[in-house]
């Protein structure tokens, strides 16, 4: 262990992984960067739709409503969501670097957190989702007109439920596998393989999902 | 599963810099926490002001594009850990990405230059631009304007 880190260490000699990261995570990085694609094509291809359309609907007009405070409050419910899945992912470091350091309870305790914090971010969207649907927007029904009171078209609402249901989606199985691995931690699991670089791949994918959600939150609310 | 545990080792986390790691973490939350802070400062401002469609406001959602580019950095960077990993991995999954600089620049001049053409060509795109739409009231009581929503949605035009 030592000699590693001290002598210069031949990556490329064989016997080793030359990345110096378990393959499972590199593969998790991989996966993480093909859907990054996928994302990346969904809100360009939003972009493309914009950009070819000649007026938009006002994101501060459509998304004003808070919980039991009615309408007019625009970008308060997005940045409570915001900042809920941002909290999430402070304690899903947490987590991975109470892992690292072979803490159980720890491990145990911030995982909790994080999908509590998953389940919140999902309840929130299912709000905006039944709302948005009760005000008549739905896939091909759109009820917001442009920011200049013209005609808008319904690629509005399409984009939008789709490119923030595929993140819910990915937020819904984010929380899926952080309960599989609560579950296994619970079950000493790791404590028996001798690490817990498991919940370091479960860690990689929650931040994905946060990363994602700093996209979309910027693309469809602010601007 | 050797090789698992061997890197395990390799990587190394003594205790001495779990407390530094944490303090890291709670930086890196504290400038997410900021920088969303002024995005939404410069989107709060972008409505109260109802800025025109123009440079001004063009500049302003290219510095919250910025600004998200830097939230991004610091998530991959810092919490995703990328930072930290050896370079060379790190250029394996970073490299590939530059492709979206092609995939952003090449598909939204097309959008815009296809806008422009049928503002150009096609009368009716353009007559569409300038229909009025009923501005249906956004009132806290939902259900009761349910049916309004499918009056006017675009459907005649398509």
């Amino acid at each position: 262990m030592a000699t590693t880190a001290t002598t210069k260490t031949k990556w490329w000699a064989g016997g080793r992984s030359p990345f110096n990261v378990e393959y499972g995570k590199v593969m998790m990085w991989y996966f993480l960067m093909s859907d990054a694609f996928t994302f990346g094509a969904f809100l360009i291809a939003y972009g493309t739709t914009r950009f070819a359309t000649n007026g938009w609907p006002d994101p501060n007009q459509v998304f004003n409503s808070f919980p039991g405070l009615g309408s007019g409050f625009p970008l308060l419910f997005v940045s409570l969501m915001t900042f809920i899945l941002i909290v999430s992912s402070v304690t899903m470091v947490l987590a991975v670097k109470a892992g690292q350091e072979m803490k159980k309870n720890e491990v145990v305790k911030y995982l909790i957190w994080t999908i509590i914090g998953g389940i919140c971010f999902l309840s929130c969207q299912a709000w905006e989702w039944a709302h948005l649907h009760h005000e008549g927007a739905w896939w091909g029904s759109n009820p917001f007109p442009n920011h200049d009171g013209t005609l808008s078209s319904t690629n509005f609402t399409n984009f939008f439920f789709t490119i923030t249901g595929f993140h819910g989606f990915h937020v819904l199985s984010g929380v899926v596998i952080n309960i599989v691995m609560l579950i296994m931690t619970l079950n000493d699991t790791f404590e028996k393989r001798g690490h817990y670089l498991m919940i370091e791949k479960a860690g990689l994918y929650w931040h994905f999902v946060d990363l994602v959600w700093v996209f979309v939150f910027t693309c469809f609310y602010l601007i | 599963m050797e090789h698992t545990s061997e890197v395990l080792h390799h990587e190394g986390h003594g205790h001495h810099d779990a407390t530094e790691g944490k303090k890291e973490v709670w930086r890196i939350t504290l400038y997410l926490t900021i920088l969303t802070l002024v995005e939404l400062a410069i989107g709060y401002y972008m409505y109260k002001a109802g800025l025109e469609n123009g440079f001004f406001k063009n500049m302003l959602k290219g510095l919250i594009v910025a600004l998200m580019m830097w939230k991004a950095f610091y998530i991959v960077g810092y919490f995703m850990h990328l930072k930290h990993e050896l370079r060379n991995f790190a250029l394996t999954v970073v490299v590939p990405l530059f492709l979206f600089i092609w995939f952003i620049i090449a598909f939204l001049a097309d959008g815009n230059s296809y806008n422009h053409l049928r503002n150009t060509y096609d009368k009716n795109h353009q007559e569409r631009a300038s229909l009025k739409m009923e501005k249906k009231e956004v009132e806290h009581g939902h259900g009761k304007e349910h049916h309004t929503g499918e009056g006017h949605t675009g459907e005649e035009l398509k």
